[in-house]
């Protein structure tokens, strides 16, 4: 693909590079502070060219794993490189990677203009040339005559965009983006969604994506890994982490999943394995409606009814096991709390996974 | 569960309870009551009786009888301009500006520790660090060094022991800073400045520090900036409005001392000692003023320049 092959290209004047396409490798790596074990052992491959989402909640080890790309962590053991450069003790004004804060961290005291400029002046580029491409960047993330404007007089979704511009104008090997949409509310933050996978297939550039939203990552990631305690748990395309789910963890973080314990699995007629059941493949119908071959049942009494736009989110109890069902409204209309209801879904929804972390 | 209300009874009203009331209502009277006494006080009797100081300089002394004339003249200015006069001003601004220099050098990486690096207990210890030489008499102190500075005392020992002494000597034989002991050289009373002021460098320079968040110092490295480049374009920017604050005192603290330099260093005299002799032995009020109106003039120009430069720009 000819939109991978710029990174490569500075690179090719090392005849040892195994030229496979990856952007940042890590080889057991680990950081530690103190006795929390941030990142423990990880290892990991971003190829070149992907959109790639670091997903987890707060404190498993994601941000530390950009930090540690960026350079402003350094590893307690292991290895990392980016283009199969080690990056061992190389500094962060040294690394072809730049980043978006997740606070913006625009410099206060220069214009919009010379924020984005910023990196190109350092390099010691003059002033012309350096404002054409600061203005072409600025075009790119569309902020048009803002040159002048200070960061405090932009709104929150105006300064992401200058962070945005001001890390992309270095032309990075690899953008590193940590929480970047987190403050930014419901309908810029979808918007941006859109403008940044854009951006990022226009660009060909490797976008690694720091995000504890998980509709976030799944919507614009090429691959996501979901953290945990300082450990992915799973790696894979969107469609992989979502619907085949390897663990508990990843089944109830990532879109909230009911998981049954292999004894309640067998119960309801399913393998004696654990089990990820995704909410919107249950089928809710009143209790004495015929049921349908093929399908399994469990019955049991509605506990709640969550109101989610054109979807219903149905809470029930089946015997003690909380099951939660997203339905389509049009199908639970009448149904009220403490009503008798019958659950059911197709076998090969229950998906078995490994009791792991 | 129920879901009854509790039925507690509303409290008393009393007089603080009403007057409450009152100040809720009318949020200007609150405002008003706050402000009156202190801007009495800062309006009428500190600023009023500067402008009457101030208003005394375009008044003159008569040569013969020693007294005020009360008719608006510029004569006293013109005397400012007189060689020994410029001497003086001269000498206390270059002073300033040196004491000015050395603190900020001095406080600028004790500030970027206590900000960035200091915490908890060891930035309760900074701050008593910094304070305590607050909490001792000022003649105390200065007195502490005119022994510390004298020809037999402590840093003199303290220079032979280590072998020193030369460079004592190379510094007290030079010209304009020198003299016979560092207690009675300019440069001895440099160091007792630096001393006396530096905690009001410090501390101005580390608030200053403390507003900077470390992303913008990560993201300058990021953007390619190595540590010294990270340090000009955008910590010393951001630090300036401190630096300029701590300089107000350092310089106008300088300018205006008058008991320092009667201590330690040579019998020339210092602004602040003009203004002293001659409003009291010499009673030449008008004179005393048009100097007092120097140190005033030397910042107004100085904060011009630094707000001319952007020192402001970041607030």
């Amino acid at each position: 693909m000819s939109v991978h092959t710029r990174p490569q290209d500075t690179f090719a004047a090392h005849p040892l590079v195994s030229s496979n396409g990856t952007a940042v490798r890590f080889t057991h790596v680990a950081r530690h502070f103190g006795a929390v074990k941030a990142v423990d052992g990880l290892d990991l491959e971003i190829r070149a060219g992907e959109f790639f989402s670091m997903l987890g909640p707060s404190g498993s080890g994601k941000t530390t794993c950009l930090r540690l790309i960026a350079g402003f962590e350094q590893p307690d053991a292991g290895e990392i490189s980016i283009f199969d450069e080690p990056v061992a003790g190389i500094p962060p004004y040294r690394r072809a990677v730049n980043t978006v804060f997740q606070d913006y961290a625009l410099f206060p005291h220069l214009n919009i203009l010379d924020n984005v400029t910023y990196g190109l002046r350092i390099r010691g580029m003059g002033r012309a040339e350096r404002e054409k491409l600061g203005r072409e960047a600025l075009a790119l993330v569309k902020l048009i005559g803002f040159d002048t404007r200070r960061p405090p007089q932009l709104s929150g979704g105006q300064r992401q965009r200058v962070a945005l511009a001001r890390a992309l104008v270095n032309r990075p090997k690899v953008l590193l983006l940590d929480e970047p949409l987190g403050a930014l509310d419901l309908k810029l933050r979808e918007e941006m969604q859109v403008e940044l996978k854009a951006l990022q297939r226009s660009l060909g550039l490797t976008f690694i994506f720091v995000t504890h939203d998980q509709g976030e990552a799944l919507s614009m990631s090429d691959r996501v890994a979901v953290f945990n305690a300082g450990h992915i748990v799973q790696v894979g395309t969107p469609e992989e982490v979502y619907e085949r789910p390897q663990t508990r963890f990843v089944a109830e973080f990532v879109g909230g999943s009911n998981v049954l314990e292999p004894a309640v699995s067998a119960r309801f007629g399913g393998p004696e394995r654990l089990i990820s059941l995704r909410p919107e493949a249950i089928a809710v119908r009143s209790s004495g409606v015929a049921s349908e071959i093929g399908r399994l049942h469990a019955s049991g009494t509605c506990i709640e009814v969550q109101y989610q736009g054109a979807m219903r989110r149905v809470i029930a109890d089946c015997a003690g096991v909380r099951l939660c069902a997203l339905v389509n409204a049009a199908e639970v209309r009448d149904l009220n709390p403490g009503e008798r209801i019958s659950l059911s879904w197709l076998p090969a929804a229950m998906h078995a996974m490994e009791d792991g972390r | 569960m129920t879901s009854a209300v509790l039925d507690l009874p509303l409290p008393r009203e009393s007089l603080s309870r009403r007057l409450s009331d009152a100040l809720f209502k009318y949020r200007g009277l609150l405002l008003t009551l706050l402000l009156v006494p202190p801007l009495l006080w800062l309006g009428i009797v500190y600023v009023g009786s500067l402008i009457a100081l101030l208003l005394q300089s375009f008044f003159s002394i008569d040569e013969f009888s020693g007294t005020i004339v009360r008719e608006f003249t510029l004569k006293t200015y013109a005397e400012l301009l007189h060689p020994a006069n410029l001497d003086v001003i001269l000498r206390t601004v270059v002073m300033a500006a040196a004491v000015t220099a050395a603190s900020a050098i001095l406080a600028f990486p004790i500030a970027y520790y206590a900000a960035r690096y200091a915490r908890g207990q060891m930035k309760a210890a900074f701050y008593l660090a910094i304070m305590m030489p607050l909490w001792s008499s000022y003649l105390v102190k200065v007195y502490a060094w005119k022994l510390l500075l004298a020809k037999e005392g402590a840093v003199a020992w303290a220079a032979d022991q280590i072998g020193a002494t030369p460079a004592i000597d190379s510094i007290l034989s030079a010209p304009l800073i020198g003299g016979p002991s560092l207690s009675v050289s300019y440069f001895g009373q440099f160091l007792v400045f630096i001393y006396l002021w530096l905690p009001f460098m410090i501390l101005p320079i580390q608030a200053a520090l403390e507003r900077v968040p470390g992303s913008l110092i990560e993201a300058s490295a990021d953007l390619g900036a190595a540590p010294n480049q990270t340090f000009r374009t955008v910590i010393l920017p951001l630090a300036l409005p401190g630096v300029v604050a701590g300089s107000i005192f350092t310089f106008s603290l300088t300018l205006g001392d008058y008991i320092l330099p009667q201590i330690i260093g040579p019998s020339t005299l210092l602004l602040g000692q003009a203004v002293y002799m001659l409003q009291g032995t010499a009673g030449n009020i008008p004179l005393a003023a048009a100097f007092a109106v120097v140190p005033i003039s030397v910042m107004a120009l100085y904060l011009l320049i630094a707000k001319r430069m952007g020192a402001f720009d970041a607030f």
